[in-house]
This record gives structure tokens, sequence and C-alpha cells, in this order.
């Protein structure tokens, strides 16, 4: 039986309608601006830009209004924007090591060239409500301190590499993978690990990265160095011949430090050294750059010769399931109307009962 | 008298990244005197796909994409300006494009580096001594630990 199911124009409308007013609430209560939103809700919007892999605070904010607030539906509206874009090109790959720094933490080294800069973090807050929070009290200006002397900050991974005891990095300029432009077919590299991660969902990837910590999957880390600070964008112009900064942006970098590896995976020679695990997102949000860095050092058990067992290192699983936004639509396409799917289901157990019932009605009677 | 690229990547690093409203405020105090500009290409809304390094500083790898805006003018005397800035502002874009073609002229090379290049470099120098100092006051010192034994 085919069941033809019209007439819920309406119903669409009004409802539409009526999401549209709860979200504007109280009428009395004045509307919030897209500047209170980024300037004020600045973390969420950080969250949506990252893992609605475009960055731009003004849209992100407007996202987060739209979807009053549900980050999920805001990022779902993130992405939809930019398959409205043409991309121009690509930019040279960020230098996060000319970040102007806003915060810089290490748990390695307490004394590291340039030092341990806390910057605005909840860290060593007493995560208790502040009453101050239910009003408008007023705010004052933040605390300046000359700076004394001009010492960069190198990264603390590449400290340890000029001693031979991590491995270093692997400098190069090959075209990286695009999972936003080829269907991905497993086993992938690195880049696009690391692409799919910086756009994952923060709580799944989080879950996976404290797995890693219980036991499934372990790799022994430390943070060698967390960073968030504003980044330039460069753009090479082609018809100008060169690149110019066309603004900066804001992100954060974990760089963890894990066990060390002898023989395959080791020194030049096997001898044993750190591993490391990297975590590179938009915005200032370092549970989420930790958790990639936990994830991309789990999912490189073969690089090591490790045994892959655990869920954080089976690399489909990993990048199949982190995108909030191909879950969600998956997950809650199942409210949509299934009336013709659930009959045909339906009919075929009426149909089974039927038949157990005929069987042993023909039993008894024999 | 073609400007050298460093000039040139000088003059529209600074412009590119300048705060809109002063930009556009010297903009308007000049424009009645400017050669017009020609649109050639744009102002048009895209995206560029942003890249880290793995680890910092090994292989690019794709990070995410940011909304550009660029714009293309011309001059009735034929110099081209070109702009491509973060975000999603045509407006700012066309004027940096003008100001790029104007940088080009002898006649106005100088009035661009007073009235928009230098107080755009100055804002910007001033406003990262800010951040740093702000930054700064957050600095953990291990060894300045006063003890109060004296």
């Amino acid at each position: 039986m085919y069941v033809a199911v019209k007439g819920g124009e309406k119903a669409i409308e009004n409802a539409h309608a009526l999401m549209a007013d709860r979200r504007r609430g109280d009428r009395s209560v004045p509307a919030l601006g897209i500047e209170q939103i980024a300037s004020q809700l600045s973390l969420a919007v950080d969250r949506v830009m990252a893992e609605g892999s475009l960055y731009d605070p003004e849209l992100a904010a407007m996202a987060v209004r739209q979807a009053r607030g549900d980050l999920i539906e805001a990022i779902f509206l993130l992405r939809a924007y930019r398959t409205t874009l043409s991309r121009f090109g690509n930019a040279k790959p960020l230098d996060t090591n000319a970040m102007r720094i806003e915060r810089r933490v290490s748990a390695t080294f307490k004394d590291i060239p340039g030092g341990q800069l806390l910057g605005p973090t909840f860290d060593y807050t007493h995560r208790l409500i502040d009453p101050a929070m239910a009003g408008d009290v007023s705010v004052a200006e933040p605390l300046r301190r000359e700076r004394e002397d001009d010492t960069a900050c190198p990264r603390v991974t590449d400290i340890l590499d000029g001693q031979g005891l991590i491995e270093p990095d692997v400098p190069g300029d090959a075209e990286p993978a695009d999972l936003t432009r080829s269907a991905t077919a497993y086993p992938v590299e690195r880049d696009l690990r690391l692409q799919a991660l910086a756009r994952g969902d923060e709580g799944f990837l989080l879950a996976l990265g404290y797995s890693t910590q219980r036991g499934y999957g372990r790799t022994h880390p430390f943070v060698g160095e967390i960073r968030i600070g504003m980044v330039d964008v460069e753009i090479d112009v082609p018809e100008l011949g060169f690149a110019v900064r066309a603004g900066s942006v804001r992100v954060t970098e974990c760089q963890m430090v894990s066990q060390f590896k002898g023989g395959k995976g080791g020194g030049p020679d096997g001898e044993p050294r750190f591993t490391r695990g990297y975590g590179l997102v938009f915005g200032q949000s370092e549970r989420k750059a930790m958790a990639v860095s936990l994830v991309d050092r789990a999912l490189r058990a073969d690089e090591f010769g490790e045994q892959r067992n655990a869920p954080a290192q089976d690399e489909e699983f990993v990048l199949e399931h982190c995108d909030n936004v191909q879950a969600t639509g998956f997950v809650e396409h199942l409210k949509l109307p299934h009336y013709v799917d659930f009959q045909a289901e339906l009919d075929l157990l009426r149909t089974l009962r039927r038949e157990a019932n005929e069987h042993a009605t023909r039993e008894a009677a024999e | 008298m073609q400007a050298t690229i460093p000039d040139r990547k000088r003059v529209l690093d600074a412009l590119l990244t300048a705060a809109t409203r002063p930009l556009a405020q010297a903009y308007e105090a000049l424009s009645a005197t400017m050669p017009q500009a020609l649109p050639v290409r744009g102002p048009e809304i895209g995206m560029v796909m942003l890249r880290g390094r793995i680890g910092g500083g090994g292989q690019p790898f794709n990070l995410g994409e940011a909304t550009v805006t660029r714009a293309t003018v011309r001059l009735e005397s034929g110099e081209i300006g070109h702009a491509v800035l973060l975000g999603r502002d045509m407006e700012k874009a066309r004027m940096v494009a003008h100001l790029d073609a104007l940088a080009q002229r002898d006649d106005w090379r100088a009035t661009v580096e007073t009235r928009f290049v230098a107080p755009a470099l100055e804002a910007e120098a001033e406003e990262r001594r800010r951040q740093v100092e702000e930054v700064e006051a957050t600095r953990v010192d291990f060894f300045t630990m006063v003890r109060g034994e004296d």
C-alpha cells in the first residue's frame, strides 16, 4: 500500500513562525546583537567556526543567534553557507612560530624560552558561579606590563628536537589532501586526518582523547606546549606576483609529547626518542586542540608499529564519525516521515504472525 | 615609475588589515580629488583554504576555509589596483584596490602613504603593544616570588 502524504505546508509555515517567536523571546528584553555574541560569547563563536570549518566571526555569530544557541545547528548553518561560495585559492601555510601570543603554557618545562604566559584562561578559577554574573557589574581594564625582554617563543618541541630527543617535523610542500574535494579512501595520510579532526566534533574527540588516557590506546602524553594567538594569513595574488597579508586568524595549537619509541619510529639509528601528537584548530579552544593532538597520536599507531585495538586508533571509525553535521543529519533524519518504510515492516510482521498462527493451527489439527 | 614589490606589499599589507572605520573616513575626505576607479573585477566574496603544517613545521594540511573579499580596479591612467582581504567587506576591498592603484602614481604615492598607510601602521603598532602588555601581565615569574623573610 502506497501512502501519499501532503498537507503539512501550513503547519510547517506556522511552526517556523512560532520558532522565530521563541527565538526572539520576551520582546521587552533587548534583542542580542551580533557584536554582543561575537565578543561576549566568543568561545561559542570560535567553536562554530572551527567545526563549521569556515573562519568568519560575524557569520558564526549570526548562526549562533539564528540557531538559538544550538551550536551544532549553527555549525550546520555555517557549513551550508560555505557551499554557496567559490574558493579563490589556498593561503600559505600559517606560521604558528610567528604567532602573536595571547596564551602559552608548557607542562613539560617550567623555564621555557619566552616564558609561560597564562593569558585569558579559566584555569585556576574556582568554578563557582559568580553572583556578579547576574548583573552588569563594570569590569576593570586588564593590567598591562611592559615587555622587558624580547625573547622569542620557540616551540617547545623544537627545543627538544635540537637535542635529537624527539621526532622532528618533516618539512615539505606537497599538496595536501582535501576531504571537501574528494571522497575519502582508507587508509589516509596524516594531513587528511588533521583536516578531519580540526573540523570534528569537540565532544566526540574529547571522549576519544580521554579514552586513550584511560588505557584504550595509551600513549603517555604530556602537554609540550599550548599556544593561542593571532597568526597572519598570507595569500598569493597571481596578478601581483607576490603574497599579501589579507588579515589574521586566532588559532590554538597543541604539541603533545608522547611516549618514546626506539627501532621503527625511533631516531636515525633506531635510538629511542619521544613521539608527538599535533592539534591545530580555529579560535581559542585548548580542550579541542588537546583532544585533537591525543587522537592524532593514537591514529599514528601503524607508524610506530603499535597494535591497533582501541577505538581512538581506528582511523575509519574516528574519521567517519567525528563530523557532527554528518552525524546529526543521519541521526535526526529518523524523525522525518518514514510512513511507507514502517508500513512495510508492519505488513511483514503481520504476515509472519499470520503464518505462525496458521502453522500452529495446522499442527494442532494433525 | 613602477613601485617595487616590497613597497607595494608594504602598502597593501597595511591597508588590507587596517581598521575599516578610520580608513573609510580618510578615504571619504579625499575621494572627491581622487582619479576615479573603474571596476575590473568584483568586489566579490569567496573563500580561501587556510593551511597549517603538521607538527607546526612539517608538511602542509588543510585546516579550514576563511571568507575573503577581493576586488580589482583600474584608473583612467592605466594603473591596476588589487585587494584581497579576510572577511566580507566589499566596500573596504574596493577602497584598498583603489588606493593600491593610486599608490602606483607619482602624484598620489605620498598622499596614500601619509594619509592611509602611516596611520594604519601606527594604529596597528599601538594595538599590538596593548595586547603584548596585557598578556605580559599574566607571565608567570617563577624566580621573582617574594618569600617575606626580610
